[in-house]
């Protein structure tokens, strides 16, 4: 009888140090059930104590440098993509790291790689992104606590001794959004989403080989009860969650709150007659990345046409297949949790009970919109044609391709438009343009056909970390 | 030398189980016994078409009775529990912790302090140093623990000081996430209990809760601050904890877990042995007053083998209360009887699996 390999182990990481709790939880595949890795958690009283050493943990990071930072950022980007890095007690490889990661979160490896690639710019990339948040700040005045820059005496003060960051499961690409505290001279405290401690974990390992300082990593994977004892350890921190968790933390201003993202695509006036030019950016934008993101677009608004959008669109989206998690022409993510898929999917036909929205991809499908394959479930990309411009479903956002095609008019498009983290605009017409910028629902905006996944690292959204973590003072010295 | 001791263990095993069914036959004689017993036990048996007295002859014969009822204890009238022989006496109301609901209620006389002095005969001279005063940190209200520790710091020869946390209200703070006013609760209690700790330099046993004793050491230095012995209850409390306790929060402190509540009694935990350092928490029950069972929890009547998850089915055998077979809302392992406790025990106590999401617990 050969003996099984032992399970990987994923310790915590207190302040860089390893540390083997005796309460673990087991990751499992989704597909077979069978266990993937065991992983540490911390309690809450863990967290909170270790907060403690904030204020020295912080000064151990700033005595680097940012150069130097941006530096090991760079060295970190490629321990990331291709390092063998520390697992535990073994070692994970890039292959091993998106294996890992489709067993337990239903991401496809092709998927994975992408996002992979992403959080390889970001730390390659880190300048660009640095000099977005920061307006072109030149980072020495972080190292010296003041400085000069356009003749104008500049200093800013941290806001906290820490970032903490509650972490979702969906997909590594947000990850992106706090790697650049490190650069920051921010120590980082993290809780990852319970299926998904693949990612931060690997990027943690690969700071470290990069010559990070161990202090300025905390990694706490925990229950929901952790979580919030990392909101309520650090001062300022973010959170992802659904629409529930952005309400409860939005008014607390040390709480960045990522929830879903409603991003849409607006066809302008003057390019409602030319809408195939643009359906390609549309099914794009909708099937990027498995539709798991916020910046996946979850609603087409066309001045007119809307019946045959969608149904070019539906036409285009029903095409594309489940397939099994490694093969490499997977687009869809499958659910962890094959309830969830048979939830949501009753919810959306639910919906549809209401008068004026019909799925049209449903009328194209010969199956269902949940299936099975390769011990996977998925959601099949979804259409729906939504007559009613305030129809519920036009404001609804799931973790798979799903997009409402709404017809209204110029005026009443931006009346309903509801909360918009992404808007690809496409026209040339300057005063929808001019309407469009005033409208205070959208949060970033893209003039011109660009999918509205792509983001520019030197345009933030959804909060500045830089804002978020530094207050200016004003400064004088004699 | 190895087998001597199985064998001891084995003939102490068998003792305790000889003196537990000695007990149960004396328990159920007293519950229904028209002349003693309890309204509510007299009210049961005339549903029965057989005597207690007569078919119970010992522990397993318990399962006749079927197994007692939560709702049994939700409301009153409570004077149908107390037995006709203490019906002068004077009587105490406990309540169960109210996270599911209308909370159980137990009446108590003597119960309590029998159960405390029982369990410090555990306690370590040494680290619990009779003479030395307590600090009760914790929920008192219309919990037994208010007198409960005073009665065991007074046998002890110390005395008690308190600082009340309402666990009902954190209960309340959670569930609505209302976590500004739960901090600003949490630091009031704890500055209560910093206030009394240096104060008073004569304290060196503390009781508290796990979540208690984290917020306590994130503000003093316990070892410094005089304190020798902790015995710390909570169903939240895992080998994790205990290690992070003993290794962190207070190192050199005797760290004694506890699990008890107010059907119970107290029950103790398997010594630490430093040496060995396996932080898994096995608990004891009170026996003979007092019995865990662990029965798979779809089908109530079977016994899991040792080292199997099971739940927990509690059985109380008091003259103040009797309650057979009552199925906790906790599950763990079955282990193994010791020499110090020839019984079973159960290890890992948590939450039973498929009430976690429903219940609120270990919230202080």
């Amino acid at each position: 009888m050969v003996a099984l390999p032992p399970l990987p182990h994923l310790p915590l990481l207190r302040a860089g140090r390893p540390y083997r709790s005796l309460d673990v939880a087991i990751l499992r595949d989704i597909r077979t059930g069978e266990p993937v890795a065991e992983v540490s958690q911390a309690s809450a009283g863990m967290i909170s104590r270790d907060a403690r050493q904030g204020p020295e943990n912080r000064r151990i990071l700033a005595r680097k440098s940012s150069a130097e930072l941006v530096d090991i950022c760079h060295k970190a980007a490629e321990f990331f993509l291709e390092g063998e890095l520390p697992l535990g007690d073994g070692v994970q490889t890039r292959d091993d790291y998106l294996r890992q990661l489709a067993a337990t979160t239903g991401m496809p490896v092709a998927l994975g790689r992408s996002n992979m690639d992403k959080i390889y710019k970001v730390l390659a990339q880190i300048e660009a992104v640095l000099d977005g948040l920061t307006r072109g700040l030149d980072l020495s005045i972080l190292d010296q606590g003041w400085g000069e820059q356009d003749s104008r005496r500049l200093s800013f003060l941290a806001q906290t001794e820490a970032l903490g960051a509650v972490l979702p499961n969906n997909s590594p690409g947000v990850h992106t959004l706090w790697l650049p505290a490190i650069p920051l001279k921010m120590p980082l405290v993290l809780r990852p989403g319970s299926a998904e401690p693949w990612t931060p974990y690997r990027i943690a390992q690969a700071l470290l080989a990069a010559g990070c300082p161990p202090k300025a990593l905390s990694l706490y994977p925990s229950s929901h009860v952790g979580g919030t004892q990392v909101l309520l350890s650090t001062g300022r921190s973010m959170i992802f969650g659904d629409q529930s968790t952005i309400e409860r933390w939005s008014r607390d201003i040390q709480i960045q709150a990522h929830g879903p993202g409603w991003s849409k695509i607006l066809v302008g006036p003057d390019q409602a007659d030319r809408w195939q030019d643009h359906l390609e950016l549309m099914a794009d934008s909708v099937l990027a990345n498995g539709g798991r993101s916020c910046i996946n677009t979850s609603s087409i608004r066309v001045p007119a046409h809307g019946r045959e959008v969608a149904e070019a669109l539906a036409r285009r989206l029903v095409a594309v297949e489940a397939r099994g998690l490694e093969d490499p022409r997977a687009e869809l993510a499958a659910f962890a949790d094959a309830r969830v898929a048979h939830l949501l999917s009753e919810k959306i036909d639910q919906d549809l009970q209401q008068a004026g929205a019909e799925d049209l991809t449903a009328q194209l499908r010969s199956g269902n919109r949940v299936v099975e394959v390769g011990g996977c479930t998925f959601v099949l990309p979804t259409v729906i044609f939504c007559q009613d411009p305030e129809h519920k479903l036009t404001q609804a956002e799931y973790g798979f391709p799903f997009v409402t095609v709404v017809e209204a008019s110029g005026e009443s498009m931006l009346g309903t438009l509801g909360p918009t983290l992404v808007a690809s605009v496409v026209t040339e017409d300057e005063s929808f343009r001019r309407r469009v910028l005033e409208c205070e629902a959208i949060d970033r905006l893209n003039f011109g056909p660009i999918p509205t996944y792509r983001l520019s690292w030197d345009q933030p959204h959804e909060g500045n970390l830089f804002e978020h973590l530094y207050r200016q003072r004003a400064f004088q010295a004699a | 030398m190895v087998e001597i001791l199985e064998n001891t263990l084995t003939n102490e095993i068998r003792k305790a189980r000889q003196l537990l069914d000695v007990h149960v036959r004396e328990i159920v004689a007293w519950h229904f016994d028209p002349a003693t017993g309890c309204p509510f036990w007299l009210n049961f048996a005339t549903g029965l078409d057989f005597d207690p007295r007569k078919e119970i002859g010992g522990y397993d014969d318990l399962k006749i009775l079927g197994h007692f009822e939560d709702s049994w204890l939700r409301g009153g009238p409570v004077r149908r529990w107390v037995p006709k022989a203490f019906a002068h006496r004077p009587i105490s109301i406990f309540e169960t912790g109210g996270s599911t609901g209308v909370p159980k209620s137990r009446i108590n006389i003597e119960d309590f302090r029998t159960d405390y002095e029982l369990f410090g005969e555990t306690l370590d001279d040494a680290t619990f140093p009779k003479g030395s005063d307590w600090l009760m940190l914790g929920p008192t209200g219309p919990r037994r623990l208010r007198l409960a520790i005073e009665h065991l710091a007074q046998v002890r020869g110390g005395i008690a000081f308190h600082v009340d946390l309402d666990p009902r209200w954190v209960g309340k703070l959670v569930k609505a996430q209302r976590w500004e006013e739960m901090e600003a609760y949490k630091t009031h209690v704890i500055n209560q209990a910093l206030t009394i700790l240096r104060a008073h330099d004569t304290i060196h046993c503390l009781f508290t809760t796990p979540k208690l004793l984290e917020s306590l050491c994130e503000k003093i230095d316990l070892v410094r601050a005089g304190i020798r012995g902790i015995f710390c209850g909570g169903t939240e409390m895992n080998a994790q904890f205990h290690r992070f306790a003993r290794e962190e929060l207070v190192p050199g402190v005797d760290f004694v877990p506890v699990y008890g509540n107010t059907l119970m009694g107290l029950a103790a935990p398997r010594p630490f042995d430093p040496a060995v350092r396996d932080y898994t928490i096995t608990y004891y029950a009170p026996a003979p007053r007092a019995i865990f069972e662990l029965v798979d929890p779809g089908d109530l009547d079977r016994s899991v083998d040792y080292g199997e998850t099971g739940r927990v089915v509690l059985t109380t055998l008091t003259r103040e209360f009797f309650m057979p077979r009552f199925p906790e809302r906790d599950e763990g392992e079955r282990t193994e009887p010791i020499a110090r406790f020839p019984w079973d025990g159960v290890s890992n106590l948590r939450m039973l699996s498929s009430l976690e999401a429903s219940v609120a617990v270990g919230v202080y």
